[in-house]
């Protein structure tokens, strides 16, 4: 059987993405996408120019991901948004170390 | 089906109170949480976890379990004995969040199924909701990310059935992976999430690039490193020598006297973009084997016309 092959789209650098599309990505209500960004956990790519005029908020494909993980911090581990906005930035600073890591290693391989 | 020794896992004794198998419970489930831990198996491991935990938190599933008799030992090869739970039932003594979909056959043979996952995948409310997003990774090749690639993909999607079961059904999507994706990136298929509830759209598919180690290449973001050997004679009077891209052979010229490690950049031959990666070869000097006569005259010939001291700066 051929089957129609699906194009999708890539979400690189410049994709920004809706408060809806988040909530919809982690199943979750956009309360909760909120209080992450009260929090400090998420920040919309868009945050400075709001106070200029009344938009909506943009997300980078990096929320996506850290909203993902938070999703799944708080539903498996219990931890509250403190520890969540918390482990999020301890974890990107553990991503970049080792991606600087990997470079060292590569160059001096 | 393989005997799970649930004990084992959690690492506690069998006599372990509920609270020591609670706490053993957390600080494994921090351990191999997956977006947390650098274990390479974490994903496996907490999956794991979180079964023994079900299965040992519920005193009721527990003495079950534990009805089975010692005498099994983990990977045995395992069938419920007939009426082994005679006495105990299991209406879901509350699930942790773990997804029960992922559960063990030996969990399900003893506990049943299509307990967490209505909750797990709670409907979104309403009549007309739109689906769920669903994610998935895709394994691909570097060489697909030069040249663009389709890959079928396989997801188990949870549905109820007529009666209101949790079944897990298959469906296969052939996705087109555009030439230039880096590991890590996503690509968003609309529509093709869960169906939508009534009038409702259906939710995404995000899709997660992730790229198969590869036996020669390295990759740093969109650029690519190859290891390449050269011979002493190529490195110290230079040479022009064919080496692979995945894009195909090129010819790279190495200078007189090149150094193992130096890198050579082949500018926009990375992985294709806007702007492309670059390609390095990095030299390694290799030497041939002094295994036969031949061979080691032509070393000893070296070492008596040469007169090289590679440790001159060291004074001695």
């Amino acid at each position: 059987m051929t089957q129609k092959i699906l194009n999708g789209i890539v979400l690189d650098e410049q994709t920004e993405l809706t408060l809806n599309d988040l909530c919809c990505a982690c199943s979750s209500s956009a309360e909760w996408i909120i209080e992450l960004v009260e929090e400090g956990a998420l920040e919309p790519v868009n945050l400075k120019l709001l106070g200029q005029q009344q938009t909506q908020w943009r997300f980078s494909v990096n929320a996506l991901q850290r909203a993902r993980t938070a999703m799944r911090l708080q539903r498996d581990l219990g931890i509250n948004l403190a520890g969540i906005a918390l482990t999020l930035d301890l974890l990107d600073e553990i991503n970049t170390l080792e991606a600087r890591l990997r470079r060292i290693e590569i160059k001096q391989a | 089906m393989e005997f799970k020794d649930y004990y084992k896992i959690m690492g506690v004794e069998k006599d372990a109170s509920q609270d020591e198998i609670k706490r053993a419970y957390k600080k494994l489930a921090r351990k191999y949480h997956p977006d947390v831990s650098k274990e390479a198996d974490a994903e496996e491991r907490f999956k794991e976890v979180g079964e023994a935990y079900e299965a040992l938190k519920d005193p009721e599933k527990r003495a079950a379990y534990d009805r089975l008799g010692a005498n099994w030992k983990a990977g045995q090869d395992f069938n419920p004995p007939p009426d082994w739970d005679a006495g105990f039932e299991f209406n879901g003594g509350g699930f942790t969040g773990g997804d029960a979909a992922d559960f063990s056959d030996f969990f399900e043979s003893l506990f049943g199924h299509g307990f967490g996952s209505a909750q797990a995948r709670r409907p979104r409310g309403g009549f007309n909701a739109r689906g769920n997003d669903h994610h998935a990774k895709v394994l691909i090749n570097l060489e697909d990310a030069y040249h663009g690639a389709s890959r079928s993909i396989t997801l188990q999607t949870p549905q109820l059935d007529n009666s209101g079961h949790v079944i897990n059904k298959q469906r296969t999507l052939n996705v087109k992976i555009p030439r230039g994706v880096k590991q890590g990136q996503r690509i968003r298929l609309s529509g093709q999430g869960s169906p939508g509830m009534g009038q409702a759209p259906a939710g995404d598919l995000y899709l997660e690039i992730e790229f198969n180690p590869h036996s020669i290449y390295k990759i740093d973001g969109h650029d690519v490193y190859l290891d390449l050997p050269v011979t002493p004679w190529e490195a110290a009077l230079g040479a022009t020598l064919k080496v692979p891209t995945p894009d195909g052979t090129v010819d790279l010229k190495i200078a007189a006297g090149t150094t193992s490690g130096r890198k050579h950049r082949l500018k926009a031959r990375g992985i294709p973009g806007n702007p492309p990666g670059d390609l390095y070869v990095v030299p390694q000097i290799t030497l041939p084997p002094a295994d036969s006569d031949t061979a080691k005259a032509l070393y000893h010939k070296m070492e008596q016309e040469l007169a090289y001291n590679p440790r001159k700066k060291l004074g001695v």
